[in-house]
């Protein structure tokens, strides 16, 4: 019994999802089926909440601070999005009871791989995850886009598996063990080998996580997935695989840090850079999202490159409000509706603060938030990145984030613009979805008053990086 | 040369020829013909390392299932797949770079590595406490311990893959009229034939 209680919340999480399953074979009411989920979903969050420190399975599976709250903030974002999908399920025809039991099954993957001190269970955890969102990409089988970001998001994802598997073998093969802690121990500096495998796990990683060059599926992906889809894969995956990738170097090869800190400073600044010139000529706002969440992770990716104590720090106060600034942007677009149509061309927005100027002024503060303006969230995320890669003398770093933050402030200045200074075009219909407006409100309302009170999100990241440092 | 260095050069030579065969072959059913070919050549490599419970699963499983079932798909699909030679040419220097970069990094690597003999019984035989069983013994004596965490995750893969594959492809479509055997078995005689007695030229009600 006693190595169970290590992987509770999973278990939890499994068995009721599949009763979960079995009931709505019978009970064919989706929206008591998501309802039921988003509370099993919470529940397991309070549950990864009360968990002790531990380890177990061969060491192969912990449970230490840094699991802990990257598991809370996937399951929030999880849930957040059965929010959204409840009041969109009718109208992108994804009303099946099977979508919020396949996004708990995505969450159970990525819990697993962020627990996970092992290659062979992160693998299976990423698996897990990756299965069900290819299965959720294509979700919607009248539309040509939503088939087509399926099968793409698949090939690829079949593709970085296969690197990833690559690598792994290359490691096993000149270590002899798969678990992080053990693959430290047997290290040797000198070994080439090693040194591809850690390039080609990277690969795959990088793969999970959109990094430069290593992104062509996301903006084809976010932009045919359905759009509650759509918010999922920019909130829960992209954070796990951030979490994985930095227990991997981290915890296997930290005495080496030398090795792969070059790789991850060129996805780094290579995201950077591409997101901030690439969205620039973007029309569709999903697409625009994907490329924004493309320059996100460079900039996640600096704090990872510190290999510190302020640099873990950093990394988790931004993956923090990186998912409530998109929280905030995906639940305004799905309310983005005309005539009962959705819109997704950017310039649908103009007029925005003729009709709505509540409405109008949240989405610009957000916009203004991403692109990291001073009091609001984005400037403190992007600031304590910035001061960790400085502490760490990555002076390189912190010069191209400034830059690509400024480049990329022009393409969410122009949202602005197009809502306040365009020709208005005709009103949205009422924002009348009350879980919609719940999420907005919340996610805006931490947006905007972050610098009142950040001591609890700075707290967590604190706590979080205890782990390592 | 030994016995088993002679049938690993025969049976990779095989795996490597028949695979490059899968992918070039125009005929659908040849490729899968000699995918199976690489599946049993693949059992005999695990066999020279004596892994026969892993050969022999990979027979039972890749070919008696899913190569069976791909021939099967393939049959009765009846499509043909065209090799366009533009197309293979557009992708052939890109596909030639990454791959000469692949080779010459793994040829690198092959030259700088001192195989040190001393570690290699661990890679061959990491679990020591194994020694003395048979490879299904020790395979059994660890699937249900040691691994159980990862034996039951891949459960779970294989029911997300479920899931996922009948939410992708199931239709329920509306007017079709099934069989339902309990209502027939409902059905008697008292509530399906009344007894009438008509009138001459007035008919009956129905």
């Amino acid at each position: 019994m006693g190595v169970f209680t290590i992987i509770l919340p999973e278990i939890f999480l499994f068995l009721s999802s599949t009763l979960l399953l079995v009931v709505g074979l019978f009970y064919k009411r989706v929206n008591i089926i998501n309802l039921l989920t988003f509370s099993i979903l919470i529940l397991a969050a309070v549950l990864v909440f009360y968990q002790p420190s531990s380890f177990g399975f061969n060491n192969s599976f912990v449970n230490d601070e840094f699991s802990k709250t990257i598991k809370m903030l996937i399951l929030i974002g999880s849930a957040s999005t059965l929010l959204m999908f409840s009041p969109s399920r009718r109208k992108i025809n994804i009303d099946i009871y099977e979508f919020p039991i396949l996004i708990s099954f995505a969450s159970l993957g990525m819990m697993v791989m962020v627990s996970s001190n092992d290659l062979l269970s992160m693998f299976i955890g990423l698996e897990l995850q990756s299965l069900s969102l290819y299965v959720l990409a294509s979700l919607n089988r009248n539309s040509l886009q939503s088939s087509e970001s399926g099968i793409k998001y698949f090939i690829l994802g079949a593709l970085s598996s296969g690197l990833l598997l690559f690598g792994i073998s290359y490691i096993y093969g000149f270590t002899g063990n798969t678990n992080f802690n053990l693959i430290s121990a047997t290290y040797d500096k000198n070994s080439l080998g090693l040194l591809i495998g850690i390039v080609f796990v990277c690969s795959g990683l990088a793969f999970k996580i959109s990094a430069v060059p290593f992104h062509m599926w996301t903006p084809d992906v976010y932009q045919g997935a359905p759009t509650p889809v759509t918010g999922f894969f920019a909130l829960a995956p992209k954070i796990a695989a951030v979490a994985i990738f930095l227990r991997f170097l981290y915890s296997s090869f930290g005495e080496t840090a030398a090795d792969w800190q070059q790789i991850i400073i060129f996805l780094s600044i290579a995201s950077m850079i591409f997101a901030a010139f690439a969205a620039i000529a973007q029309s569709n706002i999903k697409r625009l999202m994907a490329y924004s969440s493309i320059g996100h992770v460079g900039y996640i990716l600096i704090g990872m490159a510190c290999f510190n104590f302020e640099g873990v720090q950093s990394l988790i106060i931004y993956l923090i409000l990186y998912l409530v600034m998109n929280l905030s942007v995906f639940s305004f677009i799905l309310m983005m509706k005309r005539k009962d149509e959705y819109c997704e061309n950017i310039n649908d927005l103009s007029g925005l603060y003729k009709h709505n100027p509540f409405y109008a002024i949240l989405i610009a503060l957000s916009m203004f938030s991403l692109a990291g303006i001073p009091p609001l969230a984005g400037f403190f995320g992007k600031f304590y990145i910035f001061m960790s890669a400085i502490k760490s003398d990555f002076y390189l770093l912190a010069v191209v984030g400034i830059v690509a933050s400024v480049v990329s402030a022009f393409y969410y200045l122009r949202i602005v613009k197009i809502i306040y200074f365009d020709e208005p075009s005709e009103k949205f219909d009422e924002f009348n979805s009350s879980s919609l407006n719940l999420l907005f409100f919340i996610s805006s309302g931490i947006v905007i008053l972050f610098f009142v009170y950040p001591s609890p999100i700075l707290n967590m990241g604190n706590y979080a990086a205890k782990t390592f440092f | 040369m030994t016995a088993s260095l002679l049938s690993f050069y025969i049976f990779s030579t095989v795996i490597l020829l028949s695979s490059l065969m899968v992918i070039t072959s125009k005929n659908p059913v040849h490729s899968v013909l000699f995918l199976i070919l690489t599946f049993f050549n693949g059992a005999g490599l695990f066999i020279i390392l004596h892994a026969e419970f892993l050969a022999m699963i990979l027979i039972i499983v890749y070919v008696g299932a899913v190569a069976v079932l791909f021939l099967f798909v393939v049959m009765m699909l009846d499509f043909k797949i065209s090799l366009d030679k533009n197309n293979i040419l557009q992708y052939l220097p890109i596909g030639f770079f990454v791959g000469v970069v692949f080779i010459s990094e793994l040829i690198i690597v092959l030259i700088n590595t001192k195989f040190d003999l001393s570690n290699i019984q661990i890679l061959v035989n990491p679990m020591i406490k194994f020694e003395n069983l048979t490879n299904t013994e020790a395979i059994g004596s660890i699937l249900y311990t040691d691994y159980i965490l990862y034996f039951q995750l891949s459960g779970i893969i294989l029911l997300v893959a479920m899931i996922g594959s009948i939410v992708l492809t199931l239709r329920t479509r509306e007017g079709v009229k099934r069989q339902s055997i309990q209502s027939q078995l409902d059905r008697n005689y008292k509530s399906t034939i009344t007894m009438v007695d008509p009138k001459s030229n007035e008919g009956v009600d129905i």
